[in-house]
């Protein structure tokens, strides 16, 4: 690319965390909203996307490889700042400081979730309905879940409103109060969505 | 001091000092006799005419910069109860006590208050803040710029260099590189100008380089704190359609100039 490294890697970054995993947050609740209408609906919909053409090709590059990039220059973009809310304490400086600290949230649950769920099937566990069932059976994992699940969507939500700054969507400052409105209610509904999929299982 | 002291009101003050660039900065307290309308300088220049600290000790005058004493030269900004600003126009009337001072350590400590703003004016280079007009003959008069852009543009220009923006952000820290709001702002002034635009592309790929406009985190905390009303979030929201644009340009190539 013509132009600068850090600036490529800037504009990358946050073209992923939308396109494809932003996308693909979105699927994966979708899916296991599945959940609410009974154990058999949620197996049919999750064997499904199993049974994919070209699975492992769409779990690397759409999912696996972009997240990770996403998460770890994002770790780096997040210890970089200086966070200093307890001094200017305005509502926009409480979202930056909120989206590094939900970035930080969501990668610890991911990698557990990812272990708990995709690891165990590549070696050889069955994932479905029964096995989110005794995972959530602990009160400790439930609490965890919808910590991490809440923590995920508003990273996201979050993430659209400075995604579109970020590449000059959204200039003006009435503009950015209307999508702060907007991605608000992204936030609200996503997390409607998840939450109800959680108790599903319990 | 006598009776007068004891009877008059005072005002005191909490000041961090720094004896050189590389010493540990300590506190020190002072007390001042109260006068109407006094600002932060004032004070300072009171405590300079007697440098006695409430311990009723002997010690070296503040330092601090200053130069226009009407908030349009933007040396004296100091941290004031915890806010960047301008010394020369907090008034003391309306600051809680004891007043704390300390030096935006955002940028390298010369002295007490006094800070070195040399990166700013070193990013004001880098960007091209400026409108190239000479050549080597009479270029004649440039393009018009209609009114009401001039007007517009002008918000745009107020700005000082006064370091405040770059003190709140907090993408602008020592484990960063990022030039800060101030110095992107002034790209969208030099840009937006009839002949400057002229040169708009060069002042673009600048920002788009290490430490450029990509470093911005959107605390929005700059345009919160800049004591001239300066619309830096907007610039910056602008100026990443710009550079968005001018990557596409760079990459695919484009049939304007
Ligand atoms: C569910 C997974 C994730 C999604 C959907 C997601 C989505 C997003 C989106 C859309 C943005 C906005 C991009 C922009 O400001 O232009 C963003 C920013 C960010 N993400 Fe993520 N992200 C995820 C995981 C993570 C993880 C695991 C981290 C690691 C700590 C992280 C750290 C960050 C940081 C620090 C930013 C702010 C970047 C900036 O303001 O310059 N994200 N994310
Ligand atoms: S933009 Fe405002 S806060 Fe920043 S240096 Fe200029 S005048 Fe100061
Ligand atoms: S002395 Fe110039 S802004 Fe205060």
């Amino acid at each position: 690319m013509a132009g600068n490294r850090e600036f490529f890697n800037r504009k990358l970054h946050s073209l992923l965390g939308v396109i494809p995993v932003g996308v693909f947050l979105i699927q994966h609740l979708v899916v296991n909203h599945f959940a609410t209408r009974g154990e058999e609906a949620f197996n049919s919909a999750s064997h499904f996307m199993e049974s994919l053409p070209f699975r492992y090709l769409l779990e690397i590059f759409v999912i696996f490889l972009p997240l990770l990039y996403h998460a770890i220059y994002g770790l780096y973009i997040a210890f970089t700042a200086k966070n200093n809310t307890s001094k200017y304490s305005y509502f926009r400086n409480w979202m930056f400081y909120i989206q590094r600290i939900t970035g930080v949230i969501t990668l610890i649950f991911l990698v557990w979730h990812v272990w708990e769920t995709r690891i165990q099937a590549a070696m050889g566990a069955d994932v479905n309905f029964q096995m989110m069932e005794n995972i959530l059976a602990n009160p400790f994992m439930l609490a965890f879940y919808i910590i991490g699940v809440l923590s995920a969507i508003f990273h996201f939500a979050n993430g659209l409103w400075s995604f579109m700054v970020s590449w000059g969507i959204t200039v003006s400052p009435r503009s950015q109060v209307i999508s702060t409105y907007v991605t608000l209610g992204i936030f609200v509904a996503l997390s409607i969505v998840g939450i109800r999929a959680i108790f599903a299982f319990v | 001091m006598s009776e007068a002291a004891v009877k008059s009101k005072t005002v005191r003050f909490s000041v961090t000092r720094q004896d050189s660039p590389d010493s540990a900065p300590y506190q020190e307290e002072f007390e001042v006799e109260y006068r109407p309308n006094m600002n932060v300088i004032s004070a300072l220049m009171e405590i300079r005419r007697n440098p006695v600290n409430t311990k009723g000790e002997n010690t070296t005058p503040i330092n601090w910069d200053m130069n226009c004493l009407e908030e349009v030269c933007g040396a004296c900004s100091m941290v004031i109860n915890g806010k960047p600003r301008q010394s020369c126009t907090a008034l003391i009337d309306q600051l809680e006590q004891p007043i704390r001072l300390e030096p935006m350590r955002t940028f390298p400590v010369v002295r007490d208050l006094q800070v070195d703003r040399s990166r700013m004016f070193d990013s004001l280079k880098k960007v091209k803040a400026w409108i190239p007009i000479d050549g080597t003959y009479d270029l004649g008069p440039g393009p018009r710029m209609p009114e009401k852009k001039r007007q517009w543009a002008y918000e745009l220009s107020k700005c000082m260099t006064c370091g405040v923006c770059l003190e709140a952000c907090p993408n602008v820290n020592s484990k960063s590189d990022f030039i800060g709001p101030a110095p992107l702002s002034q790209v969208r002034l030099f840009n937006s100008h009839p002949t400057g635009e002229m040169n708009k592309a060069e002042r673009l790929e600048e920002i788009m380089g290490d430490g450029g406009l990509a470093n911005c985190g959107n605390s929005q905390n700059c345009v919160q704190s800049c004591p001239k009303g300066i619309p830096l979030t907007t610039s910056i929201a602008a100026l990443n359609r710009d550079t968005t644009l001018q990557s596409f340009k760079n990459f695919f190539g484009s049939d304007r100039v």
